[in-house]
């Protein structure tokens, strides 16, 4: 490839939203003068001290940053190569990364004068995230869910429901994340004086990809100095998986310009590329225009979108964030793939090893984690972001074991 | 609304309006549009615009429907352009989007269909309405030159914003194809200038903030906002959203250019299907017979000053 190497990876999107051709606002004129505004008004509240500081409180207080930084000492001992450490975002409150996300925009929200919450899940961990801030800053939010995922994951439809939320099932196109996306959309465009709609992963239209990778840079900022702390130097190389991409670009985000960081995504094969299904957008797709924006996307020589495929509900998005799509053409960040049971291996191993149960999604970048740190030196330091813990996925994988709960 | 109106465009605003391509790089459009438009001034009444998807429920299906629209009183033709995921649209739409899919049809037969019409009409405009993706999937330069040679007269891309021109509406206007604007009560007097940019042919006004399909607008509501489009702009004015009954679009032909009617007809092609979703003899013949009620409807209304 003949892409121009750029002065810095860092400085996108442009004012349109582009990252490189990526990215954009693909969405009906109803949404355009609301989504100007969400724009504007976040980039005054980014300059806000006082939204920064409440941002701060709440990250510090109520979720439980900073999230440690773990040496997975019996990991790296198997492995015999890379120091392999873990950020422990799984730690947060509700158990993973989103709600670095939800807290931000809540608040973005509130500061808005909005007085509606809508939200897409397909794992359910985001529209936990979103139904926790909405209780707690007492605003009414409805979560909307494919019917095919609700069945799979029960406990979090249930947890919403606990927690206020209203979960409405999306029977439309396939049932599944990306048709909950087009619903919450749906809702959007029809209620659009009164809703903010809290986008949870670095895509849909500008300025949500931007937006929600700058609320989940807290992440990498964070592995910054811990490493610093730990090691008294930056990582070597960072591991993180990706679905739509904003646990991974948290964690990249910070370290793009520096080039002797080595950075790599992990997208799920399910089955196996070769297979046809899989949710790997970018090792399997090619790139169009869903959802608000451009990126790599599964569809067929007829822009038709394809169905995702993963064990782990959070991977299962036929598309993934343009500023990734930016990054894999640009060469900056490598994109590789683990399986669905290369993702189970995993996922058991780190139970026994650590006592750790990471979720499906991060036991896909731990898999990867399994095949590249053996092969570097000991002194190689590698971070992985544990972003969300197994507790959900418990059903899944004993169903996959053949065990009867 | 007012505060909004007090605020200073932004740089983005400012240049998607020096992005409007001049009258003489545009290229000659078929005139259909125009000539259309034209003749409804002339008889004192405003049109009717028919949406259908295309090849819903099937190819056959769907071009025994388009080739019997025009006699039935449609004045211009919308036809779907199917897509996997349909965000503007409510379910009846999706579900026609999803039938035309199942039974085949893609962009390159969307484009035959009006072929075949257009071997038999060589008069009614056709404008394609739709997402994006297919059409970049199928490459932009490519659809704009067999759309041409199909006898295609416009296009509606809902998620392609002003902010998006350069995708297709600016090849479309140099390659001579309208590029129809959706506006809607979200678009206040300040952004109605970049929507108006590059617009073509005539304006699509989508009377409710919502998906199609769903409620209807206020008269009134409308007849206001009709009215402050038209103090932006010269091109006729279509309304569209909500609008099911012959007296609903009767009533909206006396305020607005045309009436566009969509999902209603599509609900008739569903209601017209055997339990396998094959249509039954007859389905075409059910949605002309609504159509032919519609233009009634419309042709009755006298048009106000």
């Amino acid at each position: 490839m003949t892409v121009e190497r750029p002065n810095t990876f860092a400085s996108g999107p442009d004012e349109f939203g582009h990252f490189g051709i990526f990215g954009g606002r693909f969405v009906a004129e109803t949404l355009m003068p609301l989504i100007l505004e969400v724009e504007r008004a976040f980039n005054e509240a980014r300059e806000d001290p006082e939204f920064l500081r409440e941002l701060d409180v709440y990250s510090r207080t109520y979720v439980g940053r900073p999230s440690p930084l773990y040496f997975a000492e019996r990991i790296t001992e198997e492995l015999g190569g890379a120091k392999v450490y873990f950020k422990r975002d799984e730690l947060n409150h509700t158990g993973a990364h989103k709600i670095n996300n939800t807290l931000g925009q809540i608040l973005l929200a509130r500061r808005m004068g909005k007085t509606r919450i809508i939200a897409e899940t397909g794992a359910g961990q985001h529209g936990v995230a979103t139904a926790t801030v909405c209780a707690r800053f007492n605003l009414p939010c409805v979560v909307y869910m494919g019917r095919t995922d609700m069945e799979r994951q029960s406990a979090n439809v249930f947890r919403m429901k606990l927690l206020g939320a209203e979960v409405v099932p999306v029977d439309s196109g396939t049932a599944t994340l990306k048709d909950a996306m087009n619903e919450a959309i749906r809702d959007w465009v029809a209620n659009v004086e009164n809703t903010f709609y809290i986008i949870g992963t670095v895509a849909g239209p500008h300025p949500y990809p931007y937006m929600v990778r700058e609320f989940q840079s807290v992440i990498g900022q964070e592995v910054r100095w811990q490493m610093q702390e730990a090691e008294g130097r930056l990582p070597d190389s960072l591991v993180a998986c990706i679905g739509g991409g904003s646990n991974a670009l948290g964690l990249f985000h910070p370290f793009l310009d520096d080039a002797e960081v080595d950075i790599y995504g992990v997208e799920a094969a399910g089955h196996g590329i070769e297979s046809g299904e899989h949710a790997a957008s970018l090792n399997g797709g090619r790139p169009g225009v869903l959802h608000g924006n451009r990126t790599y996307l599964l569809q067929t020589g007829d822009g038709q979108i394809l169905d995702a495929y993963s064990i782990s509900a959070g991977l299962d998005y036929p598309g993934i964030g343009p500023e990734h799509a930016w990054l894999h053409e640009s060469g900056r960040v490598t994109y590789l793939s683990a399986s669905d049971q290369e993702a189970l291996d995993a996922f058991q191993w780190c139970t026994r090893k650590e006592g750790i149960i990471p979720a499906l999604e991060p036991a896909h970048a731990l898999a990867v984690v399994r095949k590249l740190a053996p092969e570097l030196p000991r002194d190689h330091l590698m971070v992985m972001n544990m972003c969300g813990r197994g507790d959900k996925d418990v059903a899944t994988v004993a169903k996959r074991l053949g065990v009867e709960l | 609304m007012s505060e909004r109106a007090t605020q200073p465009r932004t740089a983005a605003d400012l240049a998607i309006q020096e992005r409007q391509v001049p009258e003489r790089e545009r290229g000659a459009d078929s005139g259909r549009i125009r000539a259309r438009f034209d003749r409804l001034k002339a008889e004192g009444r405003g049109g009717l615009v028919t949406f259908v998807t295309a090849g819903d429920p099937d190819f056959e299906t769907g071009a025994e429907l388009l080739a019997g629209l025009p006699d039935a009183g449609a004045d211009l033709i919308e036809l779907g352009i199917p897509f996997s995921d349909p965000m503007a649209d409510g379910p009846a739409i999706q579900q026609g989007s999803l039938r035309a899919l199942r039974a085949g049809m893609t962009l390159r037969r969307t484009l035959d269909l009006v072929a075949g019409f257009r071997e038999r009409d060589g008069d009614t405009p056709v404008v394609l309405m739709g997402y994006y993706n297919p059409i970049y999937a199928y490459g932009v330069e490519r659809f704009l030159a067999d759309a041409q040679a199909a006898g295609v007269d416009g296009l509606i891309i809902v998620d392609l914003p002003p902010e998006e021109d350069v995708e297709l509406c600016i090849p479309a206007l140099k390659a001579g194809v309208n590029f129809i604007r959706l506006a809607t009560p979200t678009t206040d007097d300040n952004r109605l200038p970049a929507v108006l940019t590059n617009t073509s042919g005539f304006v699509y006004y989508v009377s409710i903030a919502g998906i199609t399909g769903t409620r209807a607008a206020a008269d009134q509501q409308v007849a206001e906002a009709v009215e402050r489009l038209r103090r932006h702009t010269d091109l006729p004015v279509a309304v569209g959203f909500g609008i099911r009954t012959p007296e609903q679009a009767a009533k909206i032909a006396e305020i607005a250019d045309a009436a566009v009617v969509g999902s209603a007809l599509v609900e008739t092609v569903a209601a017209n299907l055997n339990a396998d979703g094959t249509p039954k003899t007859g389905c075409a013949r059910a949605v002309l017979d609504q159509v032919r009620a519609l233009a009634d409807g419309v042709r009755g209304a006298v048009k106000q000053a």
